[in-house]
């Protein structure tokens, strides 16, 4: 088992290499967009799309090929005049949710948001039960004393 | 013959554990006046057992020092050719090497406690022991279980497979370590809080002899997630500091209950208020260590820092969390109606508003535990979901604008109950140091909203960390004071280092041919040339880059492309040039077919006050231990001088001189 995983991993690491040597990257992923404000863009939607190949992190932040052609994606559709919605929903539907670190309320996914307004109401309750009581409590016991 | 001796002695380790429990548990069983028999092996138990489990982690940290090859762990995790320090370093950088260090510290700081505490009643204490014991007792159960450090091979390796070169960096030597040294120092002041909560003893005595224990792990944690960050962001080569990554949130998740620990014993040591709160913190943070260790340790994540893949041991580690948090939260709740609430106080008191920071921190600490636990929910569905910064910044934010505010303005309020009006003067200086640095930054361009809001805060927050010191004599200042007010401003100066590189960062990625120049910020940045270098288990495409800034005398930053051979990988070494205002971070790429070269540079402002503010925080902290240490030995010295001196008196026998009246 674990010489299987390990030899997996070799050959996970040894691609990239191979691939590096092979083909040379496509010319939108290591070069910005010539206006900055569509580079800013695009920057600020290639860092919340996940690079598929290795694990936490965004496709701005990688060195994997792949995240490479993902980048050269983003920059030439967002030049061609697409906006990051339409980009993000187009990776959405080849890659699947998975790719996209900005979940959106769906029927997987409420939880995620559902639970931080729970969070929220547990804590005002928490506040108000032991800063709000505290109040006349502590009026009680000044009363007594 | 070494490694033997490492078995032999983590074995003893865990025979002791089980002596530590069995005798801490009958002390508990024995009526009030009289001793079990047992009782007196607990303390000794604790230290001998700390000696064994050091002794077990110096074994294999030789046997990775002499590479020997016919341990399994050496071989599989280890090579002859790599540089000394990182064979060292390599010991903790894999699976049971890291289980061994953290047991080992769990030892170590166990036995420190039995030789050295004397302030508790000796009940809480054998409780408290027998707790630790059973926590051991555990850890050493899934190292000898299901971890073996020292298997030998049958065979011994020809050579080893080599370390992640990832981890072949001095960021291993320091990080690991220092975090899971705070982890654990955790596990103390969990053993303690079930120790008194156990015997009854929930008041300022115990939280005294807490504090330092939290206080110590709460600066461990903070230097060890300064020091991760830093390291993340130089050696990935992109330039980012947090990826909210799995392995991440799993250290910052004990820091954040670690925090409101620290804030909840302090009010419990100075005003008898929040016992069940201190109780009930004691055991998240504690279980936020474990839960940190069965994610990173499981293989639950495989990311960049997750090195271990084993279905078998995470299935180990999670009946530990159950078995353990399950008993903790049980216990809890049975004795937790037999703790007296404590003191009363006001809405508007400094316990108040310390007591709305912890819930804030906790809803931080919930959020990010929804954020790093769903993910792995769904897989187990077969549904792939990824939750990065676009949910974790906001959703955290809302809980951390108002914490911030608060935390402002708690070190001003007076304990028990206070009067807003009083502070008046401050709240406006507060409230229009954030709404000008707002103002003022809006005024230069158009930025993000959540590091403006840091950018005002940072600033409201700098300036409020010193209030507390207004209209008092410095020199009288306990040195704890300065300890809390040096770690405020840390957080200060952090945040504006995280605004400022949220907000204000530069970014260019190019193809540069030898001698082209290329323009970022303020800085004009040359390739001079490339040159193939090799170093002793890699080689490397070396960039020399002349970057003069404002076309003064240039600098050389020589940026690296690493090819290692064992494993073969290969990564960017980037080449930071600090300014007192920022780095300019700099990592060559691949070659293009047209000879020119990928370039990329950033031009980060202030990203490192990031790390001096984490620095700053840390150190608070110790100034704090150190000044509360001071204080309590002072306190002892003059407790034992004044019970020496009642007992002379009494032994004068009835003629004891009367003063004169």
């Amino acid at each position: 088992m674990i010489r299987w995983v390990f030899a997996a991993l070799l050959a996970l690491l040894a691609v990239p290499l191979a691939a590096q040597d092979s083909m040379p990257p496509a010319p939108y992923a290591y070069n910005q967009l010539e206006d900055p404000a569509l580079e800013a863009k695009a920057s600020a939607l290639m860092h919340t799309l996940r690079c598929l190949k290795c694990q936490s992190q965004s496709i701005a932040d990688s060195d994997a090929p792949m995240a490479g052609d993902m980048r050269h994606q983003v920059r030439a559709r967002i030049l061609a005049g697409e906006s990051p919605d339409q980009i993000r929903r187009w990776l959405i539907a080849r890659y699947g949710d998975y790719v996209s670190y900005e979940p959106e309320v769906s029927s997987t996914t409420w939880p995620l948001f559902a639970i931080p307004v729970l969070v929220i109401l547990i804590v005002a309750g928490v506040l108000l039960r032991r800063l709000g009581k505290r109040r006349s409590d502590g009026g009680e016991a000044e009363a007594k004393a | 013959m070494i490694a033997e001796i490492g078995l032999a002695a983590l074995w003893l380790a865990a025979a002791l554990a089980v002596l530590q429990m069995i005798s801490g548990a009958a002390a508990l069983r024995a009526g009030p006046g009289e001793t079990n028999p047992l009782a007196i092996y607990a303390r000794p138990a604790a230290v001998v057992q700390a000696f064994l489990a050091v002794l077990a982690f110096a074994m294999l940290l030789r046997s990775f020092a002499v590479t020997d090859l016919s341990l399994k762990l050496v071989a599989t995790n280890s090579h002859s050719m790599k540089p000394f320090i990182y064979k060292l370093t390599g010991t903790w950088g894999n699976h049971e090497g890291s289980m061994l260090l953290w047991v080992g510290v769990l030892a170590a700081s166990g036995g420190l406690l039995a030789a050295f505490e004397r302030r508790l009643p000796e009940l809480t204490m054998h409780a408290t022991l027998a707790v630790q014991g059973f926590v051991a007792l555990g850890f050493y159960a899934f190292l000898l279980l299901s971890s073996n450090p020292f298997e030998r091979l049958p065979v011994p390796a020809v050579e080893g497979n080599g370390l992640n070169p990832l981890l072949q960096d001095i960021g291993l030597a320091i990080h690991p370590p220092t975090l899971y040294a705070g982890y654990v120092g955790l596990s103390v002041a969990f053993s303690l809080a079930m120790g008194a909560l156990l015997t009854r003893e929930v008041n300022p005595a115990f939280a005294r002899v807490m504090r330092p224990w939290v206080l110590g792990a709460w600066v461990l944690l903070t230097l060890g997630i300064t020091a991760g960050s830093y390291w993340a962001y130089y050696e990935l080569g992109w330039g980012g500091w947090w990826f909210w990554d799995p392995v991440e949130n799993a250290s910052l998740m004990p820091w954040l209950a670690a925090t409101a620990l620290m804030h909840s014993v302090s009010v419990l040591a100075a005003r008898d208020a929040l016992r069940t709160w201190t109780i009930m913190l004691g055991v998240l943070a504690f279980s936020m260590s474990m839960l940190g260790t069965f994610l990173v340790r499981s293989g639950v994540l495989t990311s960049v820092h997750a090195f271990a893949v084993d279905p078998e041991r995470g299935a180990f580690i999670l009946g530990l969390l159950g078995l353990y948090i399950g008993g903790a939260f049980t216990i809890f709740a049975l004795r937790a109606g037999a703790v007296a609430e404590g003191k009363r106080f006001a809405v508007t008191s400094r316990e108040g508003a310390l007591v709305f920071n912890n819930v804030m921190l906790s809803a931080i600490l919930a959020i990010v535990l929804l954020g790093t636990l769903y993910p792995l929910l769904t897989e187990a569905f077969d549904v792939r979901v990824s939750v990065g910064p676009p949910y974790f910044n906001p959703a955290g934010a809302i809980f951390a604008i108002p914490m911030l505010l608060v935390m402002a303005v708690g070190p001003l309020l007076r304990w028990k109950s206070d009067k807003p009006a009083r502070i008046q003067f401050e709240l406006m200086l507060i409230a229009a140091l954030v709404i000008g640095m707002i103002a003022l930054v809006s005024f230069f361009g158009q930025f993000p909203l959540l590091p403006l809001l840091g950018l005002g805060l940072a600033a409201a927050l700098a300036v409020a960390a010193f209030l507390p010191l207004r209209g008092r004599s410095l020199k009288r200042v306990p040195v704890a004071t300065w300890g809390m007010v040096l770690a405020h401003f840390g957080i200060a100066v952090s945040l504006f280092g995280m605004a400022c590189e949220g907000a204000f960062s530069e970014e260019r990625l190019a193809a540069v041919a030898p001698g082209g120049t290329e323009q970022i910020g303020d800085f004009a940045v040359t390739l001079e040339a490339v040159t193939p270098i090799a170093g002793p288990n890699w080689t490397a495409m070396e960039a020399r880059l002349a970057v003069s800034q404002d076309g003064g005398a240039p600098v050389i930053l020589t940026p690296q492309a690493r090819s290692f051979w064992s494993p073969p990988q290969s990564t960017s070494e980037s080449a930071l040039l600090t300014k007192w205002n920022g780095q300019l971070y700099a990592v060559i790429g691949n070659q293009a077919e047209d000879g020119r070269w990928q370039v990329r540079i950033w031009w980060k402002p202030f990203v490192t006050f990031i790390w001096y503010g984490g620095l700053l925080i840390g150190f608070g902290g110790i100034l704090s231990i150190v000044g509360r240490m001071r204080v309590d030995l002072k306190r002892r010295a003059a407790s034992t001088k004044g019970a020496q001196r009642r007992a002379d008196v009494e032994a004068l026998g009835p003629a004891a001189p009367q003063p004169a009246e």
